[in-house]
């Protein structure tokens, strides 16, 4: 920057500094005003306060399903037959895409809970259909067996299963 | 706008862009080189901050739109839950809502900037217009804003303000009708208010584009009201009103964070924390603080057509200044009888904004109709204090009266304008 002020010799160094210095208190002060404006779409608190529900599991014959919604998604919740569970555990581990046991899937063998959401693109897959008889994704075609884990199609991992708790024998809270 | 002739770069990638879409010349010459007058005071810092404060409006409002709902059974809720659950939603909203007040603060002086330098005169009508009709549409807006909380003060505003078209002899209850989409301010109302509040500020952001253009074919006024004459008249906009600007807008910012921090409601009304209930009128209907004066005059005049005529003349009178106002001097500084009369006038506003917030009853009547009388008569004498009128000396030169103002001969730091490039400067004195 050349101006009319010079001539008495300056140390450049000192305006050097007032410009950093000046530009430096200027970006703290703009990412100030932007990190309100980012923040605000984050969740706001009433959405926070809705990300547990708490699920009445009496009356859920076996071999009959649910679906919750939770934070805005479908929660599967199935009551398995034994054929089902049987099917799930004799599967090996090698023909798994996203290899992981039934047994680390469930907390009671009888009980599968997972977000009913299509690890591919976000579809709900349809029950007790596709070629392992567990879910089917219209959308793209995914294939879930009857632990909700991924067998054949785009998707690329398994079912989710959020964090719940039995509360007792006959209610669970999820999230 | 106007040729490539002062910018140069030897950027590859500037130089590929600037000869398929000139931004970099057009930027430099308006915001770079753009040569200003070198005696402007800070009552020139206002433009700037004004355009400052649309864009913060436009960006709070478009985030605030993300979480308001625009219906009568939401809509105030939705407006606490803005308060309340959204991250920094309070802060957000504070600095909307008084966002506005300073928004309208910044142009109040700039319109009295404008008057008692007389930046209206020509060659300056239209940019005087274009601003005239940004404070029309900053009404506009700022009015369907308020409606929005859709608390009580939203709602008797609105219905307030809206029947004023049911003055309009003959059509005046169809006008209405149209403007609500029903019999009463409901929430066919509501919804078309937030849609135009929407939509405003960008058309806002238009009128200021060309606002700006008109300011830039013959450059700002000065404190002393006369032509640039040539390059020795003018310092480059940057890095002097750069700086000039900035540090305005610091002190500016102290005393919004202040507002914005300390007093968040103190431009408020309480009764607006209140829902709208259509069955109750509030006990004193107020409207906001910028548009006192204006129903100042409206309650003054003990006629409902005739209120309504005298509010909206004393906006639209300022349309015809130019032409009212008969002096070739621009600048108060060497018109001793304008100079009074504008102080008068300004008083005068100050008193009719007082008068807007009180009671209709006793003696406030009578100052607002003393005080409406004045302000048409301010505009209504202009012509004649033109006439008669006998303005002191103007100086020769911007240049001259700021080398005497210094004494004469501390010239080393005004020498020939800084580093303005000739060509720029030249052009300054073509168009002047």
């Amino acid at each position: 920057m050349t101006d009319s002020t010079g001539g008495d010799g300056h140390d450049p160094s000192r305006r050097d500094f007032l410009y950093v210095a000046a530009g430096g208190l200027g970006a703290v002060g703009a990412a100030g005003f932007v990190w309100p404006l980012v923040n605000q779409m984050n969740p706001s608190r009433d959405v926070l306060a809705l990300s547990s529900i708490e699920v009445d599991l009496s009356g859920i014959e076996v071999g009959q399903s649910i679906t919750v919604s939770w934070r805005g998604k479908p929660v599967f919740i199935r009551r398995r037959t034994e054929k089902e569970i049987a099917d799930a555990r004799a599967v090996p581990m090698d023909v798994l895409p996203d290899p992981e046991g039934d047994e680390a899937r469930v907390q009671k063998a009888e009980w599968l809970i997972m977000v009913g959401v299509c690890t591919h693109l976000g579809c709900v897959p349809l029950g007790q259909q596709g070629e392992y008889n567990g879910w089917f994704c219209p959308c793209h075609g995914s294939h879930y067996d009857t632990s909700g884990r991924i067998r054949k199609g785009p998707a690329p991992l398994n079912l989710v299963v959020p964090k719940y708790v039995y509360l007792d024998d006959n209610s669970v809270k999820i999230g | 706008m106007s040729g490539h002739s002062s910018f140069q770069s030897n950027n590859a990638i500037v130089k590929w862009i600037e000869y398929r879409l000139p931004i970099f010349s057009f930027v430099n010459e308006a915001l770079v080189v753009y040569p200003t007058p070198k005696n402007l005071n800070y009552w020139w810092n206002m433009g700037s901050l004004a355009g400052v404060m649309l864009v913060v409006q436009i960006i709070t409002g478009v985030v605030l739109g993300m979480h308001y709902t625009p219906h009568t059974d939401l809509a105030f809720a939705s407006t606490e839950h803005i308060m309340r659950d959204v991250n920094y939603g309070w802060l957000l909203r504070y600095m909307h809502a008084n966002g506005g007040s300073m928004f309208f603060a910044v142009v109040y002086i700039h319109i009295f900037r404008g008057m008692y330098y007389g930046s209206y005169k020509a060659p300056r009508e239209l940019l005087w217009w274009l601003g005239i009709i940004i404070f029309i549409l900053m009404m506009a807006t700022a009015f369907m804003g308020y409606v929005l909380p859709w608390g009580q003060m939203s709602f008797w505003g609105a219905t307030v303000i809206t029947n004023l078209f049911s003055a309009v002899p003959i059509l005046g209850e169809t006008i209405v009708t149209w403007l609500w989409g029903g019999f009463s301010v409901d929430q066919p109302t509501l919804n078309r208010f937030f849609s135009l509040h929407y939509l405003l500020p960008f058309v806002i952001f238009a009128v200021v584009f060309l606002h700006l253009w008109a300011l830039h074919v013959h450059k700002s006024n000065n404190p002393l009201g006369i032509d640039i004459k040539g390059p020795q008249d003018t310092i480059p906009f940057h890095p002097y009103y750069t700086v000039k600007d900035l540090y305005g807008m610091g002190i500016f910012g102290i005393i919004f964070a202040w507002l914005l921090f300390f007093a968040p409601n103190l431009l408020g009304e309480p009764d607006n924390y209140i829902p709208a209930n259509p069955l109750v009128t509030p006990r004193h209907i107020v409207p906001e603080w910028y548009f006192l004066p204006f129903y100042a005059i409206l309650r003054a005049v003990p006629d409902k057509l005739f209120g309504v005529i005298a509010m909206f003349a004393s906006l639209l009178i300022l349309f015809v200044l130019p032409w009212l106002d008969t002096s070739k001097v621009r600048s108060a500084r060497f018109r001793p009888v304008y100079k009074m009369l504008f102080w008068a006038f300004l008083i005068d506003c100050l008193v009719l904004g007082y008068i807007g917030g009180q009671p209709a009853e006793g003696i406030f009547v009578v100052v607002g109709r003393l005080g409406t009388a004045l302000y048409f008569l301010f505009f209504l004498s202009l012509p004649f204090i033109g006439w008669f009128e006998r303005p002191r000396k103007l100086p020769e030169s911007i240049a001259k009266a700021v080398l005497e103002s210094q004494g004469g001969s501390d010239g080393g730091s005004s020498g020939g304008g800084g580093g303005a490039p000739d060509g720029a400067a030249a052009k300054a004195e073509d168009r002047g």
